[in-house]
């Protein structure tokens, strides 16, 4: 199948924003091309969203935000240790969505034996994680970080000190002592990322923090790229937008892992996107019903879905100014596609036809009980955003 | 009584008195609604002396007392407070173990509902957990202590005991010792303490402090007898068992040491000081027996009284509006 897309403003993140057409021939993107022409009256058109690190395959959700790839997290049940597990969960969203697992790092995710990393790589998995947790010792972590980096995978880190965060449902501060909520010192973060990084530098090791939301942390990665080691980190828009105070009234869709921070260190991790420390926004998709999040604070599950209200709430980034349109995309598309080891993320000619439309003003309201997800958990209902997917394509043909 | 005790009565009329529907916990209380439950407090507190025959405002009330934690002498003190107004009072203990589940704590609220309770009270060891169960009844509904997070009544009948011996909570220095992080006393007392205007000090090692606590309006101290100096008041917390040996301190006895409350620390203290525990204590661990058994400085029992008519007057004002009581339906 042949595609035009005319009148688009086209934002790309190696190639900047144009005005103009892009041609879709077959399943990429092309130089020059006819078929049927869609006009689409300056509305964006940018690389497909690729969501790193997600807990749910959500077909609904994902075509709603824009969602053409996901990194899945092994956090499954069974866990992605195994090469039959692996190539299953790979095939589970195709066509409209496309599932890239991200296997195991140990055995069962238990943090003590080497999974089996290049057979998971075969089966299809493009990075290997620790997880929801940290790997506690360091003895496994050296390990891990350097058997993937014979492999050539990416180390996917969720990094908060189990010593300090065990437990803990909430960040050290008023608001969890008024609450009377088990806390952690935000360092329970920055003791973990400054260990990894120690680690990975060291070996070699590619090892990207899945989500980071401190002060310190930031200042510890910033260093470590300066340093020149193969360091990463994301965030999803949860520690941009809210702070600790968000938990007041013991809000359980508010309950996130990591736990929302001070105020100051949301203000840092909004400064390090700006600075481009942050590499990736991610949603952290990980709906969860009533029984689940209809608790008291502490015994409610972590975790949020975020699937269909990323785009939304990074482009409110661009208006803020943190970031450009470009740089958004890059966040969202380009830089985890590259962790992935894909070749999305990108308009130029010969990479995959993964697109969306989107009208960039389109204003609507966040609303739990109106959501696409197999659950409504979000920490932002009744928030007023702007931007709507108004088409998503994959391979070249329409999903959406 | 000074003006500085946020006395309201004299000025607002019935329900503009206390509007809440439920007492979950003193934040969120203006300072003169707790002047109010305290007065009301007090002529129950005078009624129980005299030994007056049983008030029947609560007649035909179905009180419900949902303990999803052990307790006894909160449970006791809820019973006797609503069967002295005439309520009829159900107590409902159940295990920990078949409520951990969540949905089992909304079903059990929603079951309890259906019982056409007009009051219940509430206590659960999750933080938050009265609130959720508030959110989901129609009737009103007291916390008798949720997690490490507020126990409204305890800090009314301790602001009550200090009013009665000291005359006044305003400008009183009271301090506050002993496991902190933990405690859903220290939490209500503080808010209501520094409501009513008194400077409180809390002291624990800091293993025990939790963060941030001075953004409540106290002084942090982890040397017990640096913040007993001129104190009015020395509230002492219970330190739970299984925080006594090595987690969080070396052992009851290294404990004792540092931070139990005997005569001989006492004396920085003002000589007429007051010590206050919301027990059970443990003697000779946060407190030396001496100390809690003096008649002249503890006013240990005194607590305990107050409790029966603090949660009286509760029980009565907010049930007043499903009563019809006149200016608060």
């Amino acid at each position: 199948m042949t595609v035009t897309f005319t009148n688009a403003r086209l934002v790309c993140p190696s190639g900047g924003m144009r005005e103009g057409d892009l041609h879709v021939a077959g399943d990429r993107i092309a130089d020059s091309g006819g078929g049927d022409t869609i006009d689409l009256g300056g509305k964006l058109l940018a690389p497909a969203i690729v969501d790193l690190g997600v807990f749910a395959i959500d077909e609904a959700a994902c075509a709603r935000g824009g969602i053409a790839r996901v990194g899945l997290m092994p956090d499954q049940s069974p866990v992605l240790d195994d090469p039959g597990i692996v190539q299953r969960a790979a095939a589970m969203g195709k066509p409209e969505l496309w599932v890239h697992p991200i296997a195991a790092a140990t055995k069962g995710l238990a943090g003590i034996d080497l999974a089996e990393m290049a057979i998971a790589a075969e089966a299809g998995a493009r990075a290997v994680a620790t997880g929801r947790r940290w790997i506690a010792d360091s003895g496994v972590m050296r390990r891990v970080l350097g058997y993937a980096r014979d492999c050539g995978l990416t180390v996917i880190v969720h990094a908060e000190d189990d010593g300090l965060a065990g437990g803990a449902v909430a960040t050290e501060g008023e608001t969890a002592t008024r609450l009377g909520l088990a806390a952690a010192p935000a360092i329970a973060e920055s003791l973990a990322v400054a260990r990894d990084i120690a680690l990975a530098e060291e070996s070699g090791a590619a090892i990207h923090f899945r989500q980071l939301t401190t002060a310190k942390s930031f200042d510890l990665v910033r260093a470590a790229k300066a340093r020149g080691i193969a360091v990463t980190c994301g965030i999803t828009p949860a520690h941009l937008y809210l702070s600790d105070i968000d938990i007041s009234d013991f809000r359980t869709f508010a309950r996130l892992s990591p736990p929302l921070r001070s105020e100051t260190d949301r203000q840092a991790a909004r400064a390090a996107l700006a600075d481009g420390t942050i590499d990736i926004l991610c949603s952290g998709h990980d709906p969860r019903g009533p029984e689940a999040k209809r608790l008291p604070f502490a015994d409610a599950a972590p975790g949020s879905a975020g699937a269909e209200t990323l785009l939304a709430l990074g482009l409110g980034l661009v208006r803020d100014e943190l970031v450009t349109l470009d740089r958004l995309f890059a966040l969202l598309s380009a830089n985890p596609g590259r962790i992935l080891g894909l070749d999305t993320g990108t308009l130029s000619p010969g990479s995959p036809a993964d697109l969306i439309v989107v009208d960039a003003d389109a204003p609507w309201r966040i609303d739990a009980d109106r959501m696409a997800a197999s659950a409504g958990n979000t920490p932002f209902d009744g928030l007023p955003v702007q931007g709507k997917v108004v088409q998503l394509w994959k391979g070249g043909a329409r999903i959406r | 009584m000074s003006a500085s005790d946020h006395s309201p009565a004299a000025v607002l009329n019935g329900s503009e008195a206390f509007p809440h529907r439920h007492l979950t916990g003193i934040a969120g209380l203006q300072p003169h609604e707790i002047t109010f439950l305290l007065d009301e407090a007090e002529k129950w507190a005078e009624s129980n002396r005299a030994r007056r025959p049983s008030d029947h405002r609560l007649d035909g009330i179905t009180q419900i007392n949902a303990f999803f934690e052990n307790s006894t002498r909160t449970l006791l003190s809820f019973e006797i407070a609503g069967k002295r107004l005439g309520a009829d009072v159900v107590n409902m203990a159940v295990a920990q173990s078949s409520v951990k589940k969540g949905e089992t704590l909304i079903d059990t609220a929603v079951t309890l509902n259906a019982m056409r309770a007009d009051v219940i009270v509430i206590r659960h060891s999750s933080s938050g957990a009265v609130q959720l169960i508030a959110s989901k009844v129609d009737c009103p509904v007291l916390n008798a202590g949720d997690g490490w997070h507020e126990h409204p009544t305890q800090a009314l009948l301790d602001a009550l005991t200090i009013r009665r011996r000291r005359g006044t909570v305003h400008g009183q220095r009271v301090v506050i010792c002993g496991d902190l992080m933990h405690s859903r006393v220290a939490r209500s007392n503080i808010l209501a303490l520094t409501a009513l205007s008194a400077e409180v000090r809390v002291v624990a090692p800091s293993t025990l402090m939790p963060g941030a606590i001075e953004a409540m309006g106290v002084t942090a101290f982890h040397n017990f007898d640096e913040a007993l100096e001129g104190a009015d008041v020395v509230m002492m917390l219970r330190l739970q068992n299984e925080r006594m040996s090595g987690a969080f301190i070396p052992s009851t006895r290294e404990y004792h040491l540092r931070y139990g409350l005997t005569h001989e620390r006492l004396e920085r203290a003002k000589p007429d000081a007051l010590v206050m525990h919301p027990g059970p204590m443990n003697r000779g661990v946060e407190i030396a027996s001496g100390v809690a058994d003096d008649p002249e400085r503890s006013a240990i029992n005194e607590q305990v009284e107050m409790g029966v008519a603090v949660r009286m007057a509760c029980l009565d004002v907010l049930t007043r509006k499903s009563r019809g009581v006149e200016g608060w339906a």
